[in-house]
């Protein structure tokens, strides 16, 4: 039998692929498999799934506004994403938020992360916390008319939105 | 070479080896895909000075992957010590091993980080407890891209989460020679488990060796997932171990004849394919495994296995080969080890 791919020399690998259960056969020379060997065991076959996947989410979700996002950090728009699959940097999470719910349940059957949490995320998460609590404190004060305590607190609070500004562990 | 291999391990006659990778981003870069090589070099250089404070008696060695030969590139994935997906853009992507292999922190693969452990054998605890102290360090220097519902942000959203994968490679000759392992690859599936050969996906001839791994990252507590895993393993290698008791007892002649011929073949062949070489490695493998060859180990074996893929044995021969002369080559890399 001769390899699939350059049809020249004999064929000496054969792959057996199965997604979802449908079995594909192929057959390839050593040198040609060594090509494919790479391109299998990346995420390559995956890629194509994923693009079908959301297509299908899209068609379902009427979400037509999300069409027209565009990453403001790296320029990734909605219908690139969709072509290639992957996210262009972290900031598109938030741009394409309102579509992205069905897309990580069809994948994960869940959308919310419940594992490991970095330190630094969580004194973050800590901090905000705090910010928000000053603030109703500040807000207390400044009903009740207490001037100086509540321009002690400001102070305060804008320190605390600098450091949360600047990522400080 | 492979020193990895060497460790202490357990359950070596059915599980090769053990690894988790887990998938990083940093905050402020796009990902590789949309970056330019001077964002490339930024993002390494600001890893590279974060390792400089590893504590002592931790040591990395750095590899650039443009300053690999084209061989080399291809014997360190053969030797499962980075992901094919690392060499695919040479100039933007480097590695960080560890000096005694089990550790590999991979630089602008997909993701800007990828760190993978790996252990010979069946031994989660120990990768995942390694692979959490390499992530609790980077972490503690560097700023994650990590959201609070998303979890840790990742390039294909198929990895988003934990951005773990925890995989273990099992040889499963006896399942194999029964005609039960479609049957299990499909079971595996449908649990949600992902199921892949060697190297290109499973097929008998290509050593009985399967790659068993997570598919899912987003939802689930990483022990939870490995828990989940090493279950469905555990069911596995009994499974493995009952077919072989039995089909000792039921076809001791049969099996005693394959694996000798087999071993025939290994020890005086002067020209071999690595299909046919990988079918008697595997054949030699159940020898050792069920006690019937004993002047052979599994490290041995593994080793073999991982030094007749084609780029492993150009780079032993020290120089590019031809369909041929690798079969050629293969033949005498195997006869001096056996």
């Amino acid at each position: 039998m001769l390899c699939q791919v350059c049809k020249k020399n004999e064929a000496t690998v054969h792959y057996t692929k199965i997604v979802n259960g449908d079995i594909e056969e192929l057959h390839l020379c050593e040198q040609c498999a060594m090509n494919k060997e790479m391109e299998f065991d990346s995420t390559f076959s995956f890629h194509k799934l994923l693009s079908g996947l959301i297509d299908n989410i899209q068609e379902e979700v009427p979400f037509r506004q999300v069409k027209t996002l565009k990453c403001p950090f790296c320029g990734m728009d909605y219908e690139q994403f969709k072509k290639v699959g992957k996210f262009g940097c972290a900031q598109c999470y938030e741009t394409f938020k309102p579509n992205l719910n069905p897309i990580l349940k069809s994948i994960h059957g869940h959308d919310r992360h419940i594992g490991k949490v970095p330190l630094r995320a969580n004194k973050q998460v800590a901090k905000m916390k705090k910010l928000e609590k000053m603030k109703e404190k500040l807000k207390e004060h400044v009903a009740k008319e207490e001037y100086e305590q509540a321009a002690i607190l400001r102070d305060k609070i804008k320190e605390l939105e600098q450091e949360l500004e600047k990522g400080v562990q | 070479m492979v020193k990895w291999i060497d460790r202490d391990a357990t359950d070596e006659d059915v599980v090769v080896s053990t690894r988790i990778r887990i998938a990083r981003n940093l905050r402020n870069y796009k990902f590789p895909q949309r970056m330019s090589i001077q964002e490339a070099e930024s993002i390494t250089q600001e890893i590279l000075n974060v390792m400089k404070d590893l504590p002592a008696g931790v040591n990395y060695k750095f590899y650039k992957i443009n300053s690999l030969s084209p061989v080399e590139r291809i014997a360190y994935i053969e030797e499962h010590l980075i992901s094919p997906g690392l060499i695919n853009r040479p100039d933007f992507s480097s590695f960080l091993l560890k000096d005694d292999e089990t550790a590999t922190i991979m630089i602008n693969e997909e993701d800007h980080l990828r760190v993978q452990v790996l252990y010979p054998g069946l031994n989660f605890e120990k990768a995942w407890e390694s692979i959490n102290e390499i992530d609790n360090f980077l972490e503690s220097k560097l700023d994650y891209a990590y959201h609070d519902k998303f979890g840790y942000l990742t390039a294909c959203p198929t990895n988003v989460g934990t951005g773990i994968r925890a995989s273990v490679m099992l040889h499963l000759p006896a399942l194999s020679i029964i005609g039960q392992v479609d049957g299990l690859i499909r079971g595996f599936q449908k649990i949600g488990l992902a199921v892949r050969g060697l190297y290109g996906e499973g097929t008998k001839a290509y050593g009985d060796l399967y790659q068993i791994s997570n598919q899912t990252t987003l939802g689930e507590e990483e022990e939870e997932i490995i828990k989940r895993l090493k279950g469905i393993i555990y069911q596995t290698i009994n499974k493995e171990r009952d077919v072989r008791h039995n089909l000792l007892s039921s076809r001791k002649y049969e099996i005693e004849d394959k694996i000798f011929r087999s071993y025939g073949i290994l020890k005086y062949t002067r020209k071999i394919s690595s299909k046919e070489a990988m079918q008697h490695l595997s054949n030699v493998r159940l020898g050792i495994e069920m006690g019937i060859i004993k002047d052979v180990g599994f490290k041995e074996l593994e080793k073999i296995t991982i030094g007749i893929q084609p780029g492993s044995i150009q780079k032993y021969a020290n120089k590019d080969l031809d369909n041929s002369e690798r079969d050629i080559m293969r033949a005498k890399y195997i006869r001096e080890r056996l």
